[in-house]
This record gives C-alpha cells, structure tokens and sequence, in this order.
C-alpha cells in the first residue's frame, strides 16, 4: 500500500489515481499509523513552500514524514513536496523545510517568464539509478516558480535546462523527488512514478 | 529548453461536448472523457475545458467530468466557465483540475485573482482576455460576457495588472482573429506576451498548420490554442508539431 500524504495542500486526486493506474493500492491519508505501514509514501505539494510547512507542522505530518524516512522505506516529493525535503525556502521569506536533503530552495529570476511551466527534457546525470531502470530522456511537464539547489553533488540525479541549469530529480537513499509532475508527464511520467513505486515491493494488486 | 505548447480546446455544456460557431447551432459532439483521452494519446500538451452550460446543474455536472478526466488523462488540463468565486475554484481543483480560468469574474473582481493565487498557488491560476482592436485608441479593448461587453479597459493595462495580481498564465483571444482562420493575431500576442512575464496562451484565428510557428515565431506566444480545426480534424496535433519540429521549433 502506498500513502499519500494529506497535508491539505497537493493535487492528491492525480496522484493517487495515477499511482492506482500502475497497479498499486493508493491510500490519500492523514493518519500517521497509516503513513507509517505504508510500503511506500509520496508527499505531494502545490502552493506555497511556508503554507505547506505550516499546515506539516500543525497535523503533525512533519514528524510523521521525517519519521518515514528514517524508516528507510522509499518516499517521494512531488512538486512542492520536493522542495519540502530540502533546508529551507525562500519564498514568501526564509521558511525552513523538512531538512532531509541538504540545500535550499530559491526563486527563478531573469529576463525570462516564471513559472517554469510546461513540458521540458530531462537529462539523467546518474543513470544507473534505479528510478531511470529502462527509461530514456524525455520530456516532463513543470510549472513552478522556486527551485531547488541541492548542497551535495551525488543528491542530483536529473536536471533539466531552462535558462539554467534546474533540479529536477533529487534522490539520497530512500528519499526522493520530482520537481515536475510525473502523474501529469504522461508515458514517461508514469514510467518514472512505476519505477519509483517497484522499489517499495508494494504488491501490484491489479494492472 | 521549455517546449512550446499546442493546446485543443472543448466546450462543455451540462456534462457533453459540443460544436458549434459562436455558441449558435450548438450539437452534441460527444463524451469529453474520452475527446479529452484521445487528444492526450494524439499529443496534446494540454486540454483546456470551457464549460458553457447555462445552470446551476449544468455546473455541478462539470465537477462529475472534471473528477472522471483526471482519472483519465495524464496530461495537465485547465477549466473555465462561470467560475466567479474561490470556492468554485477549490471543487474544481480538488475534483482535480490542474488550472482554472477566469475571464469576466477577474474584470468584474479583480481580487479575486490575488485571492486564488494566494489560496492555490498562482500556477493554478489562468486569466482569460477576449480582446478586440479599438480603432480610436489604437490600441486593444478588453471584452467581457462572452465577447458581447466591452469595458473600457486596455488590454495591456489589464495583462500587467493580472500578473501583478498574481495570476500564473494569460489566455489571450483575439476577438478579431477568432473564426476567421486566417491566423493567431500576431501584432496583439507579441504586444501582451513582450509586456508580461508570465506564460501567454494564444487563442483564435488558427486556421492553416503554419500559423502556429508563426505565433510563436512572431506572436511570442509560450501556447497555441485552438478548437475547430482540431475537432473538426482539418489537422492533426502531430501535423502541427512535426511543421514545428521541421521549423526548428522545440516541442514535445
């Protein structure tokens, strides 16, 4: 069974219809206990970095997410729920975050429109990373307006390229994240969520 | 780099898409689950739904589609149509809408768009302008109610003032171009997408395969949206795309 996180604030219809549409069980929840059974655990995330964390921190859900990581079972942030894995934002003034991957979050600024929104290709950096088993560089679909600069090198696993260089998939042990939207990336989206759900065991209850 | 975009637009009226010219001689033109899944497997890079029904059930039927698409598609799409309040926009987006649209509503209440953008996020926010070329200003008008108001307001002063508002995208119609197919309106996209920095959806007046790389070439547009000739197959979103590719243009 795999948790999806209800902090409030996460598009948890898409991703939970997306997880059960590769065969998984999908539990949106808000209960610790669950969270903590689960086989793996996906923290979704739309909206604003300091709303979101204030919302964690009020339902308790910030315990129960670090507290799933340290469990070693896999868990995914999607979107804003990346961004929450990492020190500290600075969107809307410094907001800390979860503080599982080290680096912090800051906004997109130039000569060019924000957010980052729409489809753009990813470049795998570590490919013999489990979550790109079979998959090749494709496109994804984006749209934010902060990014994420991960302090430890080995922590990048994707990027892709949008006047800069932007993180796009993070990963350290079991924790991992997507800046964009795989349950809205089509083919290679789901590819990319399939893999990460095989990594949990979960048993595949129906395709 | 970011791909441009080519996104088909359906109407929507009490749950059922239809066809018709300027909401004249409306038929029922199917299931917009299963238009909306098609046009995902044909590459669409996004789906936008207005919805036009007139009623109160109409509306609540919306909703029923909105929750089936997402379970359907795996591509973002945005819907529009008679949302006029933050809580239209939270049942739609929980129902799982990835973008909503306002047009008249953000005129008529321009808070409203800061309102949304600071409830969901600005990403979720679209605003939608039906513009039209006023002569004695020599410049554009914005249009409310269906393109039948005008309202005094420069098309310009309001772009910059939704994105100050907070809004994440523009979705620009041209009220000239639209239904003619002889193309985007080049001159009022490149005016309004130069004069924001957020993402511009062009809209109206597609008609030939090459008037898309002109939108983007010329028009500065981020989007391409259009209705009729995809539905009424006169072009395939691969056609369009491939001209694109062909032309040096990044898409998906």
């Amino acid at each position: 069974m795999i948790a999806i996180i209800d902090y409030g604030m996460g598009n948890l219809h898409s991703v939970s219809k997306a997880v059960e549409r590769l065969g998984y069980e999908a539990v949106v929840t808000a209960d610790p206990a669950v969270i903590e059974a689960a086989d793996g655990a996906i923290l979704p995330g739309v909206g604003a970095f300091g709303d979101a964390m204030e919302n964690l921190r009020e339902t308790k859900l910030d315990e129960a997410t670090k507290a799933y990581a340290a469990s070693g079972k896999p868990l995914m942030g999607i979107c804003l729920g990346m961004q929450l894995l990492f020190s500290q934002s600075e969107e809307h003034g410094v907001n800390e975050g979860l503080d599982l991957l080290p680096g912090k979050v800051i906004r997109f600024q130039g000569d060019y429109k924000v957010p980052h929104m729409g489809w753009n290709k990813l470049s795998f950096l570590q490919t013999d990373s489990p979550l790109f088993k079979g998959l090749e560089e494709g496109h994804v679909y984006f749209v934010h307006s902060f990014h994420a600069k991960p302090e430890v090198a080995g922590d990048l696993l994707a990027t892709t390229d949008y006047y800069q260089q932007v993180t796009a998939i993070v990963g350290r042990d079991n924790v991992y994240g997507m800046q964009f939207h795989p349950e809205k990336s089509s083919e290679l989206g789901m590819q990319l969520l399939g893999n990460f759900l095989a990594l949990t065991g979960s048993p595949v209850v129906q395709r | 780099m970011l791909a441009k975009r080519i996104i088909p637009c359906l109407d929507v009226k009490d749950g059922r898409v239809v066809k018709g010219v300027n909401f004249v001689n409306l038929r029922d033109a199917g299931d917009p689950v299963e238009l909306a899944s098609t046009y995902d497997q044909e590459g669409a890079d996004e789906l936008v739904f207005l919805d036009i029904s007139a009623s109160v059930e109409g509306r609540a039927t919306m909703i029923e589609v909105v929750k089936r698409t997402a379970g359907e598609i795996t591509i973002p799409f945005t819907v529009g149509g008679g949302i006029s309040h933050v809580d239209d926009m939270k049942r739609l987006l929980r129902a799982g809408a990835d973008k909503i649209a306002i047009n008249t509503a953000a005129v008529l209440n321009p808070s409203l768009v800061s309102e949304g953008a600071r409830k969901f996020g600005s990403q979720c926010i679209v605003v939608a302008i039906d513009a039209k070329y006023n002569e004695a200003w020599g410049e554009w008008e914005v249009f409310t109610h269906g393109g039948r108001k005008e309202t005094g307001i420069k098309v310009l002063e309001w772009a910059r003032e939704i994105e100050r508002l907070g809004a994440g995208e523009i979705l620009l119609t041209s009220m000239d171009a639209d239904g003619t197919k002889d193309g985007f309106d080049l001159k009022l996209t490149r005016a309004v997408s130069d004069s924001v920095g957020i993402p511009v959806i062009a809209s109206g007046g597609a008609g030939r395969i090459e008037h898309f790389s002109d939108v983007f070439a010329e028009g500065h547009a981020d989007a391409g949206l259009a209705a009729t000739i995809f539905h009424y197959k006169e072009m395939t979103i691969r056609e369009v795309k491939d001209d694109l590719r062909e032309k040096g243009v990044e898409v998906r």
